[in-house]
């Protein structure tokens, strides 16, 4: 156990390290490029490997090509650049190859500003690559958290071989904070299933009990292909309609299987609380200090804070729903995450607070909307 | 005359792969398939050690009927996917297979970069001057004049010479030819793969679905024939006028040359770190 001074951004890049990351590449832009400067420097002392790509496409690319050589891969970037990633969050969804991308946001859309913090790619980083497929998105609070949640992240995307994304944001990224590390050894790491069959049985699309296929990294003696076509069971392109939707039924499957161990909130409510915030990433610091000032005032509030956005935390939110009459969603864009609150809770309940310039929802913009009644 | 069985190329095709492939009758891409499992014949390499990378398009079908690692990519990106796996896996042989959209279009960013670092993956590209699978659409290396799907008044864009290309980012290793000069192909494959850095081959071919009907070049057998006509070794090319040599393909080792390796300089880095780092033994 250390204490240490260090950013959020930082502390992503000491969780990819305490995960078992070996390979980072990514394009420089503000407010991601810490990570890729910290790992630059930390990943040569553990035999891991850092390049520069020529630019976020790529980077992604080559993060899922050293994936398939068996290495657990990281990009960073940050709203444009994310952007530029979807096409390969598809394949490596479509393709099943583990791989972790942490998206910095910045305010936007376009260039933006990109020194100022928002929350304006929660739905992109659901729907922002093409075609349905599952996604697992993480957000941190603190500078803790986003050493935690990038732990998470690797975890989850070798357990169930998918692309994982961890959304955090300007002020989380480039805030510092005294944080104690757990001793690396100490941390839990999940590693992909490797197959125990003989190449010549080995099925890199087959069925298994826990629908995520064993996966063999290339060069060691599987060969086999892997395409973003739709494929069969062994890889091969296909256009038999009995082909592709067990695919996309299994693809779903293995997620929405597991929502109990993937969807991580965190909740602070008692019994009959009228008034419930829901929030996430930066904007639950914000929350927390308002349902504090809240409650010294004997207003009955409770709180709960989303650490996994996506998929989302349907049964969480219902259950809060059916006793609080309103709930509050404060978010730095217009709307996105109280879209799946509404949908979830109706949209009578929810009383969006919201702030697209740059600039935090401050406690006192939530707080009014707690004490508004 | 050998059996099927007995022909060097069907060691190396899947045998649980459906074919046949979805190149069209008389397509070019074929013959540099053949030249390229011929080439890693020759050389004597694992199955397991080979690893094909490609993008999309015709030329992006190649590697699923061929057993090695294989892995069919996004559209110009082949290189980028195939540096990551090289700097994973650097004892292995990454060998892409990109067409001339592929690679110079949407993928020349890539290209230049990864000829560039001198990263030691081998880049074959199959020019056949045209987009192919989605219907004859001119692409950078479609010369000037030529009726395209998107150019049916004629290209009016220079095309970009794919070797000069790469052997101004960086490549140590650039050859070209044909799908004619098939044994010449082998060769130079071979060559290009043996290379410790970044080495291309372009594979100069035809389409005689797209291209050739919408330029009326005649049959395949016509087309292979103005490939046979049309080039000229570099040797032969030496006595030609500057003029006579801009209309002809010429083929040959275009550039070769030793330069450090990126994977093993980045094994060296390690090196250096790792030591750097050690705790260093207490003074007497």
């Amino acid at each position: 156990m250390t204490v240490r001074l260090m950013q959020g951004n930082e502390a992503v890049g000491w969780g990819a390290i305490a995960a078992g990351c070996k390979f980072f590449a990514g394009y420089p832009i503000t407010p991601s490029t810490e990570i890729a400067e910290m790992l630059s420097r930390e990943l040569p002392k553990v035999g891991g490997k850092f390049i520069q790509m020529e630019d976020e496409i790529a980077s992604l690319a080559a993060c899922i090509g050293a994936s398939v050589g068996g290495l657990k891969s990281l990009t960073a970037t940050s709203g444009p650049g994310f952007s530029l990633m979807q096409e390969h969050i598809g394949y490596a969804a479509m393709t099943e190859i583990p791989v972790v991308i942490v998206d910095v946001q910045r305010l936007g859309p376009s260039t933006g500003q990109p020194t100022s913090a928002s929350q304006g790619d929660v739905m992109q980083s659901r729907w922002g690559t093409h075609g349905d497929h599952p996604m697992i998105v993480l957000s941190p609070v603190s500078v803790r958290q986003s050493f935690d949640l990038t732990v998470k992240a690797f975890n989850f995307s070798e357990k169930y071989r998918t692309p994982v994304i961890l959304l955090t944001d300007e002020v989380i990224g480039h805030m510092r904070e005294k944080i104690e590390l757990p001793d690396f050894d100490s941390v839990e790491r999940v590693e992909r299933i490797a197959t125990d069959v003989p190449p010549e049985w080995y099925k890199p699309y087959g069925d298994s009990l826990s629908d995520v296929p064993p996966m063999a990294n290339f060069g060691e003696g599987y060969r086999y292909h892997i395409t973003a076509l739709f494929h069969d069971v062994l890889g091969y392109p296909t256009t038999r309609l009995d082909e592709i939707d067990p695919w996309i039924e299994r693809v779903h499957r293995k997620i929405e299987r597991n929502l109990n161990d993937i969807i991580l909130v965190e909740e602070d409510l008692s019994e009959n609380d009228k008034t419930v915030v829901v929030t996430y990433g930066a904007s639950a610091r914000s929350a927390r200090h308002a349902v504090k000032l809240a409650r010294q005032r004997r207003t009955k509030v409770g709180m709960v804070t989303l650490l996994t956005l996506w998929p989302f935390a349907e049964d969480e939110i219902s259950r809060v729903a059916k006793t609080a009459k309103r709930i509050i969603v404060p978010e730095m864009n217009l709307g996105q995450i109280a879209l799946e609150v509404e949908r979830v809770a109706g949209r009578n309940k929810v009383v969006r607070v919201n702030r697209a310039n740059g600039e935090m929802v401050t406690p006192q913009m939530i707080l009014e909307a707690i004490e508004d009644r | 005359m050998p059996t099927q069985a007995e022909h060097t190329e069907y060691m190396y095709l899947r045998p649980t792969k459906k074919f046949p492939n979805v190149w069209c009758a008389g397509c070019g891409i074929g013959i540099v398939m053949g030249a390229l499992i011929r080439a890693i014949d020759r050389i004597g390499l694992e199955k397991d050690d080979v690893a094909l990378v490609s993008g999309i398009g015709c030329t992006g079908r190649m590697p699923v009927y061929m057993d090695f690692n294989t892995m069919h990519t996004t559209h110009g990106r082949a290189l980028a996917f195939a540096t990551g796996l090289k700097i994973a896996r650097p004892t292995m042989k990454v060998i892409t297979i990109m067409g001339d959209g592929d690679a110079i279009a949407i993928g020349g960013n890539h290209f230049i970069h990864a000829a560039r670092r001198n990263i030691g993956i081998t880049a074959i590209v199959v020019n056949n001057s045209i987009y192919g699978m989605t219907g004859g659409q001119y692409s950078p290396t479609t010369p000037i004049g030529a009726k395209a799907a998107t150019a049916p008044y004629g290209n009016i864009e220079p095309p970009m010479p794919i070797c000069e290309l790469a052997k101004a980012a960086g490549a140590t290793f650039v050859a070209r030819s044909t799908v004619y000069h098939a044994v010449e192909l082998d060769r130079f494959i071979e060559q290009a793969i043996r290379k410790n850095g970044f080495s291309l081959v372009e594979a100069v071919s035809y389409c005689p679905t797209t291209f050739g009907r919408m330029n009326k070049l005649g049959s395949t057998v016509d087309m292979m024939r103005q490939l046979k006509e049309n080039s000229v070794s570099a040797s032969a090319a030496e006595k030609l006028s500057p003029e006579e040599r801009e209309t002809k393909i010429v083929r040959g080792v275009v550039h070769d040359i030793e330069k450090p390796e990126y994977t093993q300089l980045y094994e060296e880095l390690i090196q250096r770190v790792q030591a750097a780092q050690a705790p260093k033994p207490a003074q007497a």
